[in-house]
């Protein structure tokens, strides 16, 4: 079982690294409501179910609407927008 | 077309910067024109060079530090750890005869802690209130009535996928969310969880069926009534139990047998109270973020 929380935390860091280093915004902001899910599993393994059931609420659910709203607000939803703003 | 027309503005500006460079050689400028200078010339290789060094330079110093401090603290799981002291010792042991709650955790943010409870629900209110304060459009007749046909014309063109698969998911998302507000003090999860889950679970609904449905049962009428009726519950039940708790005042609310539903005095109404001030808030902000109303 330690080996999948080895694995978690890898991926964990992977994707923190990743959501800085995506020059898409709207890529980014996925693989950040992916780290929010892993890390809901993580804080089970930790065994705080509560932070677990807000983690994937709150990170999970409603951070990433808020964030691709504002995207959508903003105008850089698609790679085509982005381009034309240049 | 377009593209030409912004290639010509372009050469424009950059012809606009030119000739104020002429003006004025780099000594003559002061200290806040030069900085200007580094800003606009932020596309230019050599300042993304030193940019970037820079930048990763101080992340690793701060990363370091984040790490050495880690090395400092005590293993996961010790029990020799710091924190388990006396003071954790006298919950475990007493917290259940003094609150009458099975889960330890909402026994302390409810009752030994219902204070700073009060001061996050009262935070949370303060910044759904700036949102409406610095988002909130107050509309004329007019952009009401064309809202209202451009809705009708949506009305049928929300996702089909989505609106089936919010028809079978919603109602358990809402029905877990119930759950985890009402079983607070007996198993994981409390207030603000379960708020948080009937909030997405409301968000949800609203992408699926579109304002005018949400618009039935939720409003901005609703919003104001409920989360005050919420917050004014909390402080004042909770006043009443800290003026009978510092007088030594047997206080009437029951605790009941731990482990029951309808059980541990004040906590389940607390809970409920969150929970409700919780889901406004996370609806409240998704609402005005999108189309700057409730």
């Amino acid at each position: 079982m330690i080996y999948v929380q080895y694995l978690l935390v890898v991926f964990l860091l992977l994707c923190a690294i990743s959501v800085c280093l995506t020059n898409n915004l709207l890529i980014s902001l996925i693989i950040f409501t992916a780290y929010s899910l892993v890390m809901s599993v993580v804080w089970l393994f930790l065994e705080s179910p509560d932070l677990a059931i807000t983690e994937a609420a709150v990170g999970a659910g409603v951070t990433s609407i808020l964030f691709f709203i504002t995207l959508k607000k903003v105008g850089k939803m698609s790679e085509k927008e982005d381009s034309n703003d240049e | 077309m377009n593209k030409t027309a912004k290639t010509n503005s372009h050469t424009k500006d950059s012809t606009l910067s030119h000739s104020r460079k002429l003006t004025k050689s780099h000594h003559e400028k002061g200290f806040v024109e030069r900085i200007g200078d580094i800003v606009e010339k932020g596309d230019s290789k050599s300042f993304r060079k030193v940019y970037n060094t820079v930048a990763i330079i101080l992340a690793c110093i701060i990363i370091g530090c984040m790490i050495y401090t880690v090395s400092f603290l005590p293993s996961f799981g010790d029990p020799t750890n710091p924190a388990n002291n006396e003071v954790s010792r006298k919950y475990i042991e007493e917290g259940i005869k003094d609150t009458a709650a099975i889960n330890f955790v909402a026994g302390m943010i409810l009752d030994y802690r219902a204070f700073d409870t009060l001061g996050e629900s009262t935070v949370l209110f303060i910044a759904a209130s700036t949102v409406i304060i610095l988002l909130f459009k107050k509309k004329t007749k007019q952009e009401e009535n064309q809202e209202v046909l451009e809705e009708e014309k949506y009305e049928d063109k929300h996702d089909l996928i989505l609106r089936h698969g919010a028809l079978l998911v919603v109602p358990a998302i809402l029905m877990f969310g119930i759950y985890i507000v009402l079983n607070g003090h007996l198993s994981p999860g409390g207030g603000f969880s379960g708020g948080a889950i009937i909030g997405a679970g409301l968000i949800l609904y609203n992408l699926a069926f579109g304002d005018k449905s949400t618009k039935k049962f939720f409003n901005f009428t609703t919003y104001k009534v409920i989360i005050i009726l919420a917050l004014s519950f909390y402080a004042i039940s909770k006043t009443y139990s800290f003026y009978t708790g510092a007088n030594h005042i047997e206080s009437i609310i029951p605790k009941g047998i731990p482990g029951n539903i309808l059980s541990s005095g004040l906590i389940l109404p607390l809970n409920i109270c969150v929970g409700i001030v919780v889901a406004c808030t996370m609806f409240g902000f998704y609402s005005l973020f999108d189309r700057e109303e409730i």
